[in-house]
């Protein structure tokens, strides 16, 4: 009996499965992220499905050709990506415990996150004066809602981001402060998921 | 029996840093993601692909673009701290395609069946 119990123990050490013991608090915050996270993607997902079912009711309105600027996207993409990217090398500065690499990489992870959010809101500023606004059409309302939650959203980031940043400095890079990174990085990247989505399903669909 | 408990048993809390990323995976992810969005980009404004087939294109570019995202950012793998991010992700991705293809496909099968409307 106790040999076949150590025998269990040894063989099974896998965590996540129920072996080894409980899993680290690294990993069972992280989960707890990624469920909100989760719950946020079936958010966007009610409004890309709105969206997508009124996209075509222009109501002899402008439509996505008429208004999209694919170069204009191209370089908000890049932003975002590239700011994904920064957000990165960030994490992985601050898991090596280097916090002036943390704040330098960070601080372009900003800068990218703000110029993704002032070209989107000088083209809403636009399209609003161009007598494009929400409340045109169908198509347009399903629109403004769906890409700017995704701006609420990124704007959210940044505020989490400056706050990330004061608490390195403020705390140094301690095992809390270190998980709040992590749910800063997991939040971060998602929204960029979601970019994907609007990019592909919004804006290239949409300006054919 | 008691040896082996001490030695495998963890409490929450304990802290033990894995190296999950380093800069080369990262700049992987980087470069494999402009790679799908330019594609993208293309795609959708030429007509290297059949015309008709340019929206399924897309979204086969997308979710690879996603795939990505969730591999070399999120750093989703098959390791056992992974299995129940994976399994949430299923269930999530089960909703969220309930809600889209659901609403798409009720209301396509309302207007087909709506009156004329009187202008």
């Amino acid at each position: 009996m106790t040999v076949a119990t150590v025998d269990f123990i040894s063989t099974d050490l896998a965590r996540g499965r129920g072996g080894g013991g409980p899993a680290p608090t690294r990993i069972v915050v992280a989960y707890g992220f990624w469920i909100f996270l989760l719950s946020d993607f079936v958010l966007f997902s009610g409004l890309f499905a709105a969206y997508a079912v009124l996209s075509g009711n222009t109501a002899g309105g402008p439509t996505g050709s008429e208004l999209f600027n694919l170069r204009n996207v191209f370089i908000e993409t890049m932003c975002l990506l590239f700011s994904s990217y920064t957000c990165g090398l960030g994490a992985l500065s601050a898991e090596r415990r280097q916090p002036g690499r943390f704040l330098g990489f960070n601080v372009l992870t900003l800068v990218l996150g703000a110029a993704f959010l002032i070209i989107e809101s000088t083209e809403f500023a636009a399209m609003v004066a161009k007598g494009a606004g929400p409340s045109r059409s169908a198509f347009l309302s399903g629109f403004f809602t769906l890409v700017g939650t995704h701006g609420v959203h990124v704007t959210g980031g940044l505020l989490f981001l400056v706050y990330m940043m004061a608490q390195v400095v403020a705390k140094g890079l301690r095992p809390h402060v270190l998980r709040r990174l992590l749910c800063f990085s997991l939040f971060w990247h998602a929204l960029d998921i979601v970019w994907v989505g609007v990019f592909t399903l919004v804006y290239l669909m949409g300006a054919r | 029996m008691a040896d082996v408990r001490l030695l495998h048993d963890r409490t929450p809390g304990v802290e033990e840093q894995e190296p999950t990323a380093n800069y080369l995976s990262y700049t992987a992810g980087l470069v494999l993601a402009i790679l799908l969005t330019i594609t993208s980009f293309v795609v959708a404004q030429t007509n290297l692909l059949w015309p008709p087939g340019i929206p399924v294109g897309l979204m086969v570019l997308a979710f690879a673009q996603i795939g990505v995202h969730l591999v070399f950012f999120l750093h989703l793998g098959s390791g056992p701290d992974h299995t129940n991010n994976l399994l949430a992700l299923a269930f999530g991705m089960l909703a969220v395609f309930l809600v889209i293809a659901g609403s798409i496909w009720i209301i396509a099968n309302l207007n087909w069946n709506m009156m004329e409307m009187p202008r």
